[in-house]
């Protein structure tokens, strides 16, 4: 089964989703995230579903579930890069994703997380 | 009634129903509804399929590429099973309704996203859902 891999940086977990994933895939990434919040102490989680063509109940309901985990677990979860075309199709759908916070790329989300980019890069990207 | 075009799917595990998302995406992508029609259509599917395999116990889908006659063209997905029947239609399809442990988003959110939705089921008779999406 596909394993989605969970990145550690600094203090923040990443896990960029690239594949169509399982359920049951889903439900494995779910219990890395909550484990490895705990095991590392993370402030901060980022789910990039930049790649993500569809969600549906059952992912969206992954996230908000890692949302109500992480934020017992004195964590915030951000979900980055969602396509229009999902946003408009969640709405749709019925799912609100009301307590999960979001932003529209990598870059913002590691912003509201106070991660200040790669400031120290060689190149201003704007 | 299997014409030429259509690919049927069986529905028996997880990953079969992400196998009839990349159909289902495949099939509007060649149908060339706009992205977001796309994305709505993958989605009904795989709420769809989800449901096939966990309610009914497993079944297929057909996908298929229809014609409104009048130079428009969508897509067509079957989802079958003979599994337990749904025993109250207007109650499976009330948004938050679940026999189970779901949302109860599926069914009526799938509804809201196509554009032609028709639902056959009985006790004991299994359950036949038809959805249309067509390009603008
Ligand atoms: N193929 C089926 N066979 C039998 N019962 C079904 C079938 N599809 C749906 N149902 C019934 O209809 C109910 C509503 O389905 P729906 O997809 O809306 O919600 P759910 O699957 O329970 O939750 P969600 O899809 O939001 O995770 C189900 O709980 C189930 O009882
Ligand atoms: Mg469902």
């Amino acid at each position: 089964m596909e394993r989605v891999p969970v990145l550690k940086i600094g203090d923040i977990l990443l896990v960029s989703i690239q594949i169509d994933l399982q359920d049951q895939s889903v439900l494995n990434l779910q219990e890395d995230l909550a484990d490895r919040i705990v095991a590392t102490g993370a402030r901060g989680v980022i789910i990039d579903i930049t790649a993500v063509e569809i969600v549906d109940s059952f992912i969206g309901r992954m996230f908000a579930t890692i949302a109500s985990i992480s934020r017992l677990l004195d964590a915030e979860t951000i979900v980055v890069g969602m396509r229009p075309a999902v946003a408009i199709t969640l709405v749709e759908l019925g799912l609100s994703l009301g307590g999960v916070r979001t932003a529209l790329d990598l870059e913002k989300g590691l912003r509201l997380l106070g991660v200040d980019g790669l400031a120290a890069g060689p190149r201003d990207r704007r | 009634m299997t014409d030429a075009g259509a690919t049927e799917i069986p529905i028996g595990s997880g990953d079969d129903v992400v196998r009839v998302r990349q159909a289902v995406r495949e099939a509007a992508g060649a149908a060339k509804l706009s992205l977001v029609d796309q994305t709505k259509i993958v989605t009904a599917a795989s709420e769809l399929a989800r449901n096939t395999l966990i309610y009914g116990g497993g079944g297929h889908a057909r996908v298929e590429r229809v014609d409104s006659g009048l130079g428009r063209a969508g897509i067509r997905i079957l989802f079958a099973d003979e599994g337990p029947g749904i025993p109250d239609l207007d109650l499976a399809l009330t948004d938050g309704w679940t026999s189970g442990n779901g949302l109860g988003l599926g069914l009526s959110g799938a509804r809201r996203l196509v554009d032609e939705f028709s639902l056959d089921s009985a006790p004991g008779a299994g359950t036949r859902i038809t959805v249309v999406k067509w390009g603008r």
